[in-house]
């Protein structure tokens, strides 16, 4: 589903001493199948933009499109629950939404509720297990007796088990291990790939952003700061630091031996190894024509 | 989540109320209350409502706005002011249709006793505006002081207030987010038979006295950990400290009062 933001703002407690714009005319666009990451300051409105991605909140000005579903201020939407049928969230800290008696039951809870036939969610549940990385043999087991990391990994498992054709991750791996991260991180990627997801991240890491995003839009105080694909926006150091962001430490890496060595090495989401031989030639082809 | 009701809720300014000692904020309110009774002729009534008019201005916080926070209550004062119009019977029939007989007594008591009802909520409401939850605490720490001779147990009282103060928006918080979080997974809190709507609290409940718990027991050991054994010789952070602004306050306040009952008829 495509999505498009027209002159988005939003307000919180409007008319009150309290009052807060916490998006102001944002706008731009996510093509279908893209990953998109949305990174910005604590507190510059990320939580609040993906809100209005399955109509948790409607915007106070401006219009969100969603596919074919539209939300507008004064505008009464009928079909939230179709809309939230397609669009996944991962809150942050999404194991605090677990409640039922066991893992599967609370796996099944978001298919259930869309109606989605019991056949059909026994197929999914070890799916998504497997995605998860959970063992199938502790699915009878209460979800609260599970470490921090596994209940995140159910939590998760749940809004997978509804199938979305968008997901959307608030920061889904704040506070795990980095062992942990990167594997969650991998398996968002690989759902992206396989199902043509589109994906919108919300992320304080510019590693995740830069190896998993094709997009990236920068959120300042509620406004649009910037908007291009990582490689570009890496490009302008100083302008990221202005909002108290910082280069991957990869690009950072790059650079400095651009202006050490004088050679350029163009990032291609190489791996280490790969980079460290690419780098390697490199510097022979250098040092054999002094 | 909680758009426009004010009740209970504090609004930062730097008004010399707000900087008032709670306690002078609870005493004052604490008597006004009792002698907006006394009020009895229009005068009175005018006068208390220029006292409560002057504070209310005082706290330099929007006078829209404070009446808006207050509209769950107009509903209220409403309802005393049709009460004794409907029901009492006094002075002349001013109006008759149906069976109805509306008195000019009641309209006068109608009046009288909705506007002490409406002073009454306005002044209160003006300590949670003006006063941090925890100065509040402290303050009714320090005034029932006295009752520890009696063995009650003021400090502990305190301090439950308190916790449960401190934790009133983090609870809100949750459970804002926790009904986002399962309305994202299809819950509808909103619409639905009525059976339905009741089993949706289940998923909203659950995470939350978990949490609720949890968070308990963490708290807990925090406190232990930090050194917590009871209120027997612990010493205050903030103490509290009647300055010269506050005699002059009470001063007034008093002065008030006795204006008030030369007012009487
Ligand atoms: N329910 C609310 N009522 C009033 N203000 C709010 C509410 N929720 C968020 N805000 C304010 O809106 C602003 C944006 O909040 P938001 O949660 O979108 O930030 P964020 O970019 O997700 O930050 P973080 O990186 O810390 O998660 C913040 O300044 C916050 O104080
Ligand atoms: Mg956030």
């Amino acid at each position: 589903m495509d999505i498009s933001f027209n002159q988005v703002s939003y307000t919180y407690q409007p008319n009150t001493p309290f009052e807060h714009h916490a998006l102001k005319d944002l706008s731009f666009t996510i093509p279908s199948g893209s990953f998109v990451a949305v990174v910005g300051h604590t507190g510059s409105g990320k939580s609040t933009l993906i809100q209005h991605l399955n109509g948790l909140l409607r915007p106070t000005a401006g219009k969100v499109q969603i596919g074919d579903y539209h939300l507008m201020a004064n505008k009464k939407v009928t079909s939230i629950k179709s809309l939230r049928k397609h669009v996944g969230v991962v809150f942050q800290y999404p194991e605090h939404q677990l409640f039922e008696e066991t893992i599967k039951k609370d796996i099944a809870f978001g298919p259930r509720n869309f109606n989605t036939p019991q056949a059909e969610i026994e197929k999914r549940i070890p799916e998504v297990m497997a995605a998860v990385n959970l063992p199938l043999a502790i699915l009878e087991r209460p979800p609260f007796d599970l470490s921090g990391g596994q209940m995140r990994r159910v939590a998760i498992a749940g809004v997978l088990a509804m199938d979305p054709s968008v997901l959307v991750l608030d920061e889904p791996t704040a506070g795990l291990d980095p062992k942990g991260q990167q594997q969650i991180m991998d398996m968002f990627y690989q759902l992206h790939q396989e199902k043509k997801l589109t994906t919108i991240l919300v992320t304080h890491s510019m590693e995740d952003a830069l190896r998993y995003a094709d997009h990236m839009i920068i959120l300042d105080h509620g406004s649009k700061y910037m908007e291009g694909r990582p490689v570009d926006i890496f490009k302008e150091k100083e302008k990221l630091q202005a909002v108290q962001l910082d280069l991957p430490e990869i690009i950072h890496f790059l650079r400095r031996i651009e202006e050490r060595f004088g050679i350029s090495i163009p990032y291609r989401k190489q791996t280490m190894a790969e980079l460290a031989t690419e780098i390697k030639t490199k510097l022979k082809g250098v040092s054999k024509h002094e | 989540m909680n758009n426009g009701i004010l009740i209970g809720q504090y609004v930062p300014s730097d008004s010399f109320i707000h900087r008032l000692d709670p306690r002078t904020k609870i005493m004052t309110i604490f008597f006004f209350v009792i002698f907006v009774f006394f009020a009895n002729s229009t005068l009175s009534y005018a006068w208390l409502t220029l006292f409560a008019l002057t504070v209310t201005f005082a706290t330099k916080i929007r006078f829209i706005f404070i009446l808006k926070g207050l509209t769950p209550v107009w509903f209220l004062i409403v309802f005393t002011f049709l009460l004794h119009l409907f029901v009492t019977k006094e002075g002349t029939v001013l109006i008759e249709a149906f069976a109805l007989k509306i008195y000019s007594g009641a309209i006068i008591q109608g009046v009288a006793i909705s506007f002490r009802f409406f002073l009454l909520i306005l002044v209160t409401s003006l300590l949670t505006l003006t006063t941090t939850p925890i100065e509040i605490t402290d303050a009714i720490e320090s005034l029932l002081h006295p009752l520890k001779k009696i063995k009650f147990p003021v400090h502990e009282l305190a301090l439950m207030m308190s916790i449960s103060l401190r934790f009133i928006p983090t609870l809100m918080q949750e459970t804002e987010k926790i009904s986002k979080a399962q309305a994202s997974r299809g819950v509808d809190f909103r619409t639905g038979p009525l059976k339905d709507r009741i089993q949706a609290v289940v998923p909203l409940l659950v995470p939350l006295f978990v949490s609720a718990f949890k968070r308990a027991e963490e708290l807990a050991m925090a406190m232990e950990a930090r050194g917590y054994q009871g209120g027997e010789g612990r010493t205050k952070l903030r103490e509290l400290k009647m300055e010269t602004i506050d005699i002059i306050s009470l001063i007034t306040f008093a002065v008030v009062i006795l204006v008030l009952f030369f007012l009487r008829t």
